[in-house]
């Protein structure tokens, strides 16, 4: 069981974190929602709780619920500029199907 | 896929219900759009990595051309390229009469109050100009952020009246933005800085721009801030230490003509990168060479500061009028803001933390610190922030109400309710065959509407005839974030409407709001029984109303001599009492009548059904039943 970040998320990460000047970590997760059955979560970390995993890569600690877990080993987060916009990306090596525009997938 | 940002713990929005939102700067010289991604706010760049937007419009042959396309083309094109357009927003035609002369502008006079302004692709509004510039604004954010935006807080100077926040509104709608409120300059600005989750008390903001200075007092209290005093100069800003040192240099060239349209640009430009230099040098060296004029020298800080320190004087004696004015010291001011390019000079901070004797707040970008502060608020209003986190909060100082029957104020939003609310509440008509009602709107605390402040009236025509008491008529009172209040009133069985728009707190000073308060206060007692009077005697007129329509229809037919007389005398018992003002006598005299009519009443009741049956039979209606 895995989850990886590039060293470009991570250091937007650091950054982020450095910022708002409190959290622990980056939580990622998925949750079942949107039009194509799950949605991600990409959130700061307060606290962790008893049924987290917790994952360490490139200096930041990554949170993921073990429900969430199962959809995600493997995953790889990115940070990636497309035109004016730019933003974290999940490289994740279960999803099969997204909806048109990304936003929801399924396994 | 998409890209993806970092929420906040357990705010993650579902796909597609992302809440996207801004906050927008729109300026007079320079306009800026931010918003707040991964928990940090950030204005966002065109294309060419430029922040700052500048607020020109030109109207071109082919195209309309927004920010530094059309600057380029201000000098070649002046008519048809439109600046500092916000300083006509919500002006009317005769308002402009006095711009007139030193305005490049063609204004037409159209049939309407708003003035336009005449270009080669017809006439424009304000409003229209200013929506071209939050179009460019709203196409870059949504480029940026990947998907359409819910709204966006816009800024507004603290001293805009009414018709200018109005036409901001009608900017952005023109634009295709959703406004989720707007937000004076200076309280984005406090914001910014966290002042609005900080302590208690007075706080300057010292906003000088390019071409304009504006000192304004808030005050926070109870997580809302509020504007004590604001002032300033119009036509004062930073372009004038550049023509400052401008004369300056021409001075020491010994150069005694009247300098040249280009050489006068040429020196602008040199005096300007010389004092953005000075920001952080002790000394600039400047070389001038043209045909006109050739020119070695060095200005020092202290040179530049003898230059220009009278015109930072002249700010310092608006920050003195604005304490005045607001009822404060210098040393009640807990915090300093500086808003502003020109705040970027040394001589300016150190001559504005030496007036109010503390270090004024310059760690966030001065250009850019309203829109981040605007940002902020988008971010809260637009829900992506926990229910616990402060949101910054307006209350309504005085409890709106409507008059009913009697003169009475029915109170429908109460004081300090926060905004925007909106409540509603149904009335009815009051007499039979009524087809419309007034709705007379008021503000205060006091029970009769003779004792409040008039906002408005208007009337609810047009709807079918009921009798008394069965037309339901819904009046809706509706507070926006801005303040603006929109009554509406709708009779629900026809569906007919009619609606006004206001704005409560116009015009009402602090003490005057303390004065209704207190008056409130110190009537408590009388007005609760010239309430309880007002009551009965509607009461009274009602009963004796309906009453007296009864007898012209069947009192005849349904009544002997006896009863009739017994009926009469006791009304003519109620009308007396209903004059005086002892509300329990007219409560017991209407009791007597109620007593006196009671055989009346059940007659009535079993003619009338005897009446709606005639011709049929029982058993239809109970076969109705069945079915």
């Amino acid at each position: 069981m895995s989850i990886t970040l590039t060293e470009s998320a991570a250091e937007r990460v650091k950054s982020f974190l450095d910022k708002r000047g409190k959290g622990v970590g980056l939580r990622l997760g998925v949750k079942t929602m949107g039009c194509s059955g799950m949605g991600y979560v990409v959130e700061f970390v307060d606290e962790i709780n008893p049924d987290d995993e917790v994952f360490e890569d490139n200096g930041i600690k990554v949170v993921v619920d073990k429900k969430s877990l199962v959809y995600l080993d493997g995953t790889e987060l990115d940070f990636a500029r497309e035109g004016l916009n730019e933003g974290f990306k999940f490289n994740n090596p279960k999803e099969k199907d997204q909806c048109g525009c990304g936003e929801s997938f399924t396994v | 896929m998409a890209l993806l940002q970092i929420s906040e713990p357990g705010q993650t929005a579902e796909p597609h219900q992302r809440r996207l939102a801004v906050g927008i700067d729109l300026g007079t010289t320079n306009s800026l759009v931010a918003t707040v991604r991964s928990a940090e706010a950030l204005t966002l760049a065109d294309e060419s990595g430029r922040h700052l937007l500048p607020s020109v419009v030109r109207y071109g042959v082919d195209a309309i051309e927004v920010g530094e396309a059309a600057i380029e083309h201000a000098v070649n094109d002046p008519s048809n390229t439109i600046v500092s357009v916000k300083r006509l927003m919500g002006r009317a035609a005769e308002d402009l009469i006095s711009l007139g002369k030193s305005s490049p502008y063609t204004f037409s006079t159209s049939e309407s109050s708003v003035p336009k302004i005449h270009t080669r692709s017809g006439d424009v509004s304000a409003v229209e100009v200013s929506a071209e510039i939050l179009k460019t604004l709203k196409a870059r954010a949504e480029a940026t952020l990947g998907d359409e935006l819910i709204g966006a807080v816009i800024t507004v100077p603290a001293y805009f009246d009414d018709a200018q926040r109005q036409a901001t509104k009608d900017a952005a709608r023109l634009a295709g933005l959703n406004v989720l409120r707007l937000l004076n300059e200076p309280t984005a600005a406090a914001v910014a800085y966290g002042l609005d989750s900080g302590q208690e008390g007075i706080i300057a903001i010292y906003d000088l721009g390019g071409g304009t200075f504006d000192i304004s007092i808030l005050r926070l209290r109870q997580g809302v801030f509020e504007v004590l005093a604001t002032g300033g100069d119009s036509a004062l800003g930073g372009d004038d230490f550049d023509h400052a040192i401008a004369e300056w240099i021409l001075l020491q060239a010994g150069y005694e003509a009247v300098p040249g349209a280009s050489l006068v640009r040429l020196l602008i430009r040199e005096a300007r990168s010389a004092k953005e230099q000075l920001a952080t040098t002790e000394s600039v060296d400047i070389a001038i060479e043209t045909d006109d004029l050739k020119w070695q020298g060095t200005l020092t800080q202290l040179q530049m500061r003898e230059l220009i320190e009278p015109l930072i004087n002249k700010t310092i004696m608006a920050c003195r009028r604005a304490l005045r004015d607001a009822d404060v010291t210098a040393e009640e001011v807990l915090e300093v803001v500086m808003v502003g390019g020109s705040t970027r000079t040394q001589v300016v901070r150190e001559k504005v933390g030496g007036f109010f004797k503390r270090e004024p707040l310059v760690s966030i970008d001065p250009d850019k610190v309203v829109a981040v502060g605007a940002a902020l608020q988008a971010d809260v209003l637009a829900g992506n922030k926990p229910d616990d986190e402060m949101l910054l909060l307006d209350v309504i100082p005085l409890s709106l109400a409507i008059e009913t029957m009697g003169g009475l104020a029915e109170k429908i939003v109460y004081r300090n309710t926060p905004i925007p609310v909106a409540k509603a509440q149904e009335f009815t008509t009051y007499k039979d065959g009524q087809t419309a009602m007034a709705v007379h709107v008021v503000q205060g605390e006091r029970e009769l509407v003779d004792d409040c402040r008039s906002l408005a009236r208007f009337e609810l025509r047009g709807f079918p005839p009921h009798v008394a008491g069965a037309a339901r008529i819904r009046v809706t009172y509706q507070v926006d974030a801005d303040g603006l209040l929109t009554v509406s009133a709708r009779e629900l069985t026809s569906g007919v409407e009619a609606s006004v728009d206001v704005k409560p707190s116009y015009g009402l000073t602090d003490s005057e709001i303390e004065t209704m308060l207190r008056d409130s206060m110190d009537h408590a007692s009388d007005d609760m029984h010239l309430r309880m009077l007002r009551e009965q005697q509607v009461e009274a007129e009602r009963v004796v109303e309906a009453l007296d329509a009864a007898l012209q229809t069947d009192g005849e037919q349904l009544l002997s001599a006896t009863e009739r007389s017994n009926i009469d005398q006791a009304r003519q018992q109620l009308v007396e009492v209903s004059a005086g003002d002892d509300s329990d006598a007219i409560k017991t005299a209407i009791k007597q009548l109620e007593g006196a009519c009671e055989d009346y009443v059940a007659r009535r009741m079993n003619s009338n059904i005897r009446n709606a049956m005639q011709g049929h039979s029982v058993d239809e209606y109970a076969g109705k039943d069945q079915e």
